[in-house]
């Protein structure tokens, strides 16, 4: 045994508060696996108010549609990057698409993510730019010029009738979308509820709880970028369209609270063997987390806010202070939820019997950094997508773009 | 064919001959296809006549090429001692490590479970593998398929046993494998070999003559986690509700 080894064996060994099993030692699915779900969670969150506007004829969202649109785009592309990166042989992940073993929950990703992206946001996002594009493109030089003709496919139909097919492709595709967003995601939980073995994942409710703490996290993001990008582009909030928002988050937030509250409440009723280890786990290592950020900071807290926000009829700019600190605790709350399921269920021993613990890296490929960055990148996608696909009718005064259609 | 050719080919006649007419131990079993039948492998664990010595583990780590690190285990050995007032404490005891317990009065009882992959019929490692790289032989061993896991260890996570982890140097999932390749030639399992108490039995579950066979007709077996409808190949005798 080398000197290092025999080194690493007492810490590791210290990582562990009574009994574990020793391949449990090492936590397995590190912080990458915790922001790969809080990435897709975000793409059906988005994709979902957006279809609010478009099935149930919400006008007030309108503003933010195609914000909301490129936000679940922007994301959804950087989703898979986080579990590329954790795999041990990234270069055999194309194995997943080519020969999936269709009983496993896993082997569906490729052929979710391909529906999603390929059938759902990629055809609704062309139907919804296409006239837009052509004018673009007809009004523009240079490469823009080519990259919106080539977006639209070269498409120059412009025409009442092209306008309404588009119109009802939108349409068709956004009904299409909503349960392919709730199959996302509520697949995404699926991965985690399904697993027998692990009593802090295995629940009926996992797939329900992950769907709507998407719709939460996506909602507040779609609402944060709404806030932080319109003043940054000299453009003014329409607070009828951010009240509207802010009051479909808050809805989304009790109904996820209540699942979660049932959930816990359900747990602890039954009383099953696992739960002194839970128990402890979660009034020890998880307390943090999961008590004072997820729940506290991440949920009463914004809700809180909201309700007062309701009830007090607050100033249009306390209005906007309240519902900005709330999407920014949501996210918080989210990606700590995010953390609580998958790094809470290895911290305990499938014995029962003890708890190990979570060192993330702060440099290697599975550590903070790479997490961070990956957290970023939407953000940088988004921000490409913005100037190629502008989603916000012309800033007053700015040069004369076509306006999106309503 | 050349005289050289001639030769060959007829040595290689007499050694096939020689190894199929070979016989074996009576508690060593065959793998399929070397006489025609499809098996069921299962390992009995007697768990009273283990005495903790680890020596399963250590062979285990030299034969497969296990890491020595004591958090990469494809068998490993727990101490459970119960005491007085119904405390059960439980223990890993390292790869070759035999060493004196200190005398506690207010011990109960304790005792030594080996532990390794429990081969089940009903694997959810083979169940969550999103490429079909874990699989089940037709002679119910569970394997990995190295050159085809893509390092996801999803597995890892569904085992209920804590029976896998991630090889550090070929990033795959690994795990026990019977010692597949010892027992495709007759011989047993290297745990099994080297145990100086007899307390793994290697052998055919569906074989009337099997060790196995005689074990579970002898004793009462149990295996762990029974709730979780994974049913386990790995029998144990002697263990008591504190072992999971």
């Amino acid at each position: 045994m080398s000197p290092q080894i025999s080194e690493a064996i007492p810490d590791l060994a210290r990582r562990v508060t009574g009994f574990a099993y020793p391949n449990e030692i090492e936590v397995h699915w590190s912080i990458l696996i915790v922001v790969y779900p809080y990435l897709t969670g975000l793409v059906a969150g988005a994709f979902i108010l957006a279809s609010l506007v478009k099935v149930f004829n919400i006008k007030e969202v309108q503003p933010a549609y195609r914000l909301a649109l490129l936000t679940a785009l922007a994301f959804l592309l950087i989703a898979p990057l986080p579990l590329l990166l954790h795999l041990g042989h990234p270069e055999r992940s194309f194995e997943i698409f080519l020969t999936p073993q269709l009983r496993s929950a896993m082997a569906v990703f490729g052929f979710v993510y391909a529906w999603y992206l390929m059938v759902v946001l990629l055809i609704e996002i062309w139907f919804e730019y296409r006239r837009d594009m052509i004018a673009w493109s007809e009004s523009e030089k240079g490469p823009m010029r080519w990259i919106h003709r080539t977006l639209a496919l070269f498409s120059k139909d412009v025409s009442d009738e092209a306008v309404a097919v588009d119109r009802r492709g939108v349409k068709f595709i956004t009904v299409l979308g909503i349960p392919s967003a709730f199959l996302l995601h509520g697949y995404v939980g699926f991965i985690f509820g399904s697993i027998k073995a692990n009593p802090w994942w295995s629940s009926v409710l996992m797939p329900i709880v992950f769907l709507m703490s998407a719709i939460v996290s996506g909602i507040a993001l779609v609402i944060l970028i709404y806030m932080v990008v319109l003043p940054l582009t000299g453009r003014r909030i329409d607070m009828a369209c951010l009240d509207r928002m802010a009051s479909f988050l808050f809805y989304a937030v009790i109904v996820d609270f209540t699942l979660e509250a049932l959930d816990f409440t359900h747990r602890l009723y039954e009383s099953e063997e696992s739960i002194k280890i839970l128990a402890e786990m979660v009034t020890g290592k998880l307390f943090i987390s999961l008590v004072v950020v997820q729940v506290l900071l991440g949920m009463v807290v914004p809700l809180a806010l909201m309700v007062l926000t309701k009830l007090l009829s607050f100033q249009e700019d306390l209005r906007k202070l309240t519902i900005f600190a709330s999407v920014v605790l949501i996210q918080l709350g989210i990606f700590s939820t995010r953390w609580n399921v998958v790094i809470g269920g290895q911290l305990f021993s499938k014995s029962f019997r003890g708890l190990t613990t979570y060192k993330m890296e702060l440099m290697g490929l599975e550590g903070f950094f790479t997490a961070l960055v990956l957290l970023v990148l939407p953000f940088v996608v988004f921000a490409v997508l913005f100037r190629v696909l502008p989603p916000l009718p012309p800033a007053p005064a700015a040069d004369p773009e076509p306006a999106p259609r309503g | 064919m050349d005289r050289r050719e001639a030769v060959r080919r007829v040595l290689a006649w007499f050694g096939a001959v020689f190894a199929g007419a070979g016989v074996g131990d009576a508690s060593t079993e065959v793998a399929p296809g070397a006489r025609g039948r499809p098996r069921s492998y299962g390992m009995g664990v007697d768990v009273d006549k283990c005495i903790g010595c680890g020596q399963c583990t250590r062979a285990c780590k030299a034969e497969n090429d296990v890491p020595l690190e004591s958090h990469y285990v494809r068998t490993w050995v727990e101490r459970y001692v119960v005491t007085t007032d119904g405390t059960v404490r439980v223990e890993t005891i390292a790869p070759g490590e035999a060493r004196e317990h200190p005398v506690e009065k207010d011990i109960l009882r304790s005792f030594f479970v080996p532990k390794l992959c429990n081969h089940c019929a009903n694997p959810p490692c083979v169940q969550v593998c999103p490429v079909g790289a874990t699989f089940s032989t037709e002679d119910g061993v569970v394997l990995v398929d190295s050159a085809r896991c893509i390092g996801c260890r999803y597995c890892i996570q569904a085992c209920p046993y804590g029976a896998r982890y991630l090889h550090p140097v070929t990033k795959t999932a690994d795990k026990c494998t019977f010692c597949y390749h010892r027992i495709q030639k007759d011989l047993l399992p290297a745990c099994v070999e080297v145990c100086p108490t007899q307390a793994r039995v290697f052998g055919d579950l569906s074989s009337p003559a099997s060790p196995l066979t005689r074990l579970r007709r002898m004793r009462k077996t149990f295996v762990l986690k029974p709730g979780l409808n994974t049913e386990p190949k790995v029998l144990y005798t002697g263990i008591d509700g504190e072992v999971r």
